[in-house]
């Protein structure tokens, strides 16, 4: 999908006086939160497997190109094949090419957001392949030719009124014609359409939470059951991730899905935990007959050098989003781009360019709530104050707000210069308001006040009514 | 003992009355206050809108003014974070100022760790009688840790009835120059906030950051809400009987403050 986060401003308004948004947006909000702390309270090794996950990480990343190695030995052991993507338009073209070997004509996938960011659907659509997203969340959004709005729940912006409309539009060619009222309809519904897709389907597309080193196996966690579908019924099975997902062993796996489920929807476990590990072998039931994994790198191995790396401990929890307030206020689409909130805040700068996204690390009072939930404790603050750094160090911030800040600047560091005019200022301002104790409007502060009112200083600084103070002590004492 | 008050600009400018609390305080506790005459502002605006130059500027000239106290004390934790934990991130590739700033952040504290840990006050001269309720800014929570430690300050006085909001974890949506950047947001934000306020049923809403607290006044002064708003050193200090935050001064009417 083609980035809008240069209109951040601008959607971020918009979504702010969207009211079916702001509904939906406060039924999610508290839900996750709550859910949340009750997993984690009753978890009271939380930060023992914290310090595990973050060590585990840590290792990884740091031998990535061994693990990966090590990885894909163990996928062609196991009969499947691993194609290295550098960039998103080669992870497209081998997506197509494989499904073109497949001779396919419907293609079903699982959710992935990596998927997502290499924008699959939409290059299958352009080769002619009919692609069917089967997670309930990401077909609602697919319907609505919309990207997702969560990393996890990607349509938790659409009320259950909007859901059931698409369905109305979508799903008359298929001669359903109920009208849907309750959450099993719409979820029946979809999946007697799904059923179709799932049977038809030649290839089918899935992500992966995790790639095991050891045993060359990627490894999705669903509540729908659908990813399995996906992966088994058609004769290939093509699983598209990205080189930081991979972990040395199935114990640090483990280690990171018990952190992983409670922190995104404060479950002890997703429903389903599915490893694929290549092809179908003589002895299994089902399977898929060609096993491909296609590891998009997208800048990563650029990030592993610098000051980014932290951001590749993600997991893709989004427990981030779920407590940022501003994420909470305006919702993902604002964003412009595949993933919300502050991690997407810290990812779409380094994947579309700063200047493209430059509003996005503006958009957190730093509150620090993202980094304190991270179950890796990335320092999201910090990543997002390094895009800020840079984008001051390359001017791409409006010229009125820097020489604000260079005024600014110039007279906070004099305070000679800071006193007198502090005072003067804070002396008038504080004699207009001294009747109302606050403006309503102020000229040079209209962005304060479109919405709140100021309120108005004392007539005197403390600096200026300390030093007095101190000088008729003085005066005092020598009398 | 010796202490220096760093005031903050926003006291400074804006509630000199929380600055006299402050001091008020240590004196009470027995500390004799020094206010180093070349202060302004600890320089979070540059540095939040990534400018470190000038950010590490302000610094420097914070730190040389200060460099010879043993105890620095902040009416703000957003300030305190900032001295504390990020005085030193500026000056990372600089050996002799790292560690000039790291000496210098071992020395500051915020108002309430101050009274909490080192002074250890167990008796505060409240005056002011009522349900408050309090907002914990996010620096407060997640860089100066005072949460409870603001708790066993405002417990120091039984006349005081804390009322605790539902979602005292969520920020009010100040954020520095973040709430004039994106003010649509920000007003979302304190929305929230002042519903949480006014649910506690508590007539009046304390902090100990006084950005958060001209943002929450801003915002209940538009919606003409009745809820006074204090900084903590003021309730603390019993010097409450000058007008709130954001209300017409009626101090003819009540007791004068000390
Ligand atoms: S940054 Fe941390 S909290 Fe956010 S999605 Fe990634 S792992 Fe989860």
């Amino acid at each position: 999908m083609k980035s809008k986060s240069h209109a951040f401003k601008q959607q971020a308004a918009d979504a702010l006086v969207n009211v079916s948004l702001q509904k939906a947006l406060l039924n999610a909000k508290d839900g996750f939160i709550v859910k949340r702390k009750k997993a984690m309270d009753e978890l009271p090794e939380f930060e023992r497997l914290r310090t595990k996950a973050i060590e585990i990480k840590e290792h990884t990343l740091s031998h990535l190109d061994q693990y990966l190695e090590y990885f894909e030995q163990q996928v062609i052991k196991s009969g499947g094949t691993v194609h290295w993507a550098s960039t998103t338009t080669q992870a497209q073209q081998i997506i197509v090419e494989l499904c073109k070997q497949a001779n396919a004509r419907t293609v079903t996938k699982g959710k992935s957001m990596v998927g997502e960011e290499a924008a699959i659907n939409d290059a299958l659509e352009a080769a002619g392949f009919e692609a069917i997203e089967t997670d309930l969340g990401e077909y609602i959004i697919q319907l609505a030719n919309e990207p997702p709005s969560h990393i996890i729940a990607p349509a938790i912006h659409k009320s259950k009124q909007e859901i059931a409309d698409l369905f109305k539009d979508h799903h008359k060619k298929y001669n359903f014609n109920s009208k849907l009222e309750t959450i099993p309809e719409i979820v029946n519904e979809a999946r007697e359409v799904l059923r179709e897709k799932f049977i038809n389907a030649d290839v089918g597309i899935t992500g992966a939470n995790f790639l095991v080193a050891e045993t060359g196996s990627t490894l999705i966690v669903t509540n729908e059951g659908n990813g399995d579908l996906t992966a088994t019924l058609p004769k290939t099975h093509i699983v598209i991730s990205s080189i930081e997902k991979v972990v040395p062993t199935l114990e640090d796996t483990s280690v990171l899905l018990r952190l992983l489920a409670r922190s995104a929807t404060g479950q002890e476990i997703t429903s389903y935990t599915t490893f694929f590990n290549g092809p179908k072998r003589n002895s299994d039931i089902d399977g898929p007959e060609n096993f491909h994994v296609v590891l998009l790198d997208n800048g990563r191995s650029n990030m592993l050098q610098n000051e980014n790396h932290e951001m590749l401990k993600c997991i893709h929890c989004g427990a981030c989003l779920n407590h940022c307030p501003v994420y909470s206020a305006i919702g993902g689409h604002a964003y412009g781009w595949v993933y919300p909130g502050p991690m997407g805040s810290v990812l779409t700068p380094i994947m579309q360019g700063l200047d493209e996204a430059k509003d996005l690390p503006f958009a957190s009072t730093f509150c620090g709530r993202c980094e304190e939930v991270c179950p890796l404790s990335i320092p999201l603050p910090k990543l997002l104050r390094q895009h800020r750094n840079h984008i001051h160090h390359d001017k791409l911030n409006t010229s009125r707000s820097r020489l604000g800040l260079a005024l600014w600047a110039f007279v906070a560091s004099r305070p000679a210069l800071y006193r007198p005019l502090s005072n003067s200022f804070i002396r008038a301002l504080g004699w207009l308001g001294k009747k109302s104790g606050r403006f309503s409007w102020l000229p040079f502060a209209s962005a304060w006040t479109q919405s709140k009112d100021l309120p108005a200083p004392a007539a005197q600084s403390f600096m200026s009514a300390w030093t007095q103070q101190q000088a008729k002590k003085k005066s005092s004492e020598n009398e | 003992m010796r202490v220096a008050l760093f005031a903050s600009c926003l006291v400074d400018l804006f509630r000199p009355n929380a600055g006299f609390a402050t001091v008020s305080l240590l004196e009470n506790a027995g500390c004799i206050v020094d206010v180093p005459p070349e202060q302004t502002c600890c320089g979070q605006p540059a540095y939040n809108n990534g400018d470190k130059d000038n950010a590490r500027d302000i610094a420097k000239q914070v730190i040389n003014e200060f460099s010879d106290y043993e105890y620095i004390i902040v009416p703000s934790s957003s300030c305190a974070g900032m001295m504390i934990k990020h005085y030193p991130q500026l000056f990372e590739d600089n050996a002799e100022w790292y560690k000039k700033a790291t000496d210098f952040s071992a020395h500051c504290y915020d108002l309430v760790t101050f009274l909490h840990d080192i002074l250890k006050i167990t008796s505060v001269p409240v005056t002011y009688q009522g349900n408050i309720t309090y907002h914990d800014s996010c620096s407060s929570l997640r860089e100066t840790r005072v949460k409870d430690k603001t708790r066993h300050l405002l417990a120091c006085n039984e006349k005081i009835n804390l009322l605790e909001l539902g979602n005292p974890e969520a920020c009010c949506g100040f954020g520095g120059t973040f709430c004039v950047k994106y003010p649509e947001i920000s007003e979302s934000m304190v929305n929230d906030k002042i519903a949480d306020i006014e649910a506690t049923g508590a007539d009046t809403v304390v902090s100990g950051d006084m950005g958060c607290l001209l943002n929450i006044a801003g915002r209940l002064k538009r919606l003409n809400k009745p809820i006074k708003v204090f900084h903590i050193a003021e309730v603390l200090a019993g010097m409450t009987g000058i007008a709130a935050i954001g209300d017409a001064d009626d101090t003819k009417k009540s007791e004068p403050s000390s």
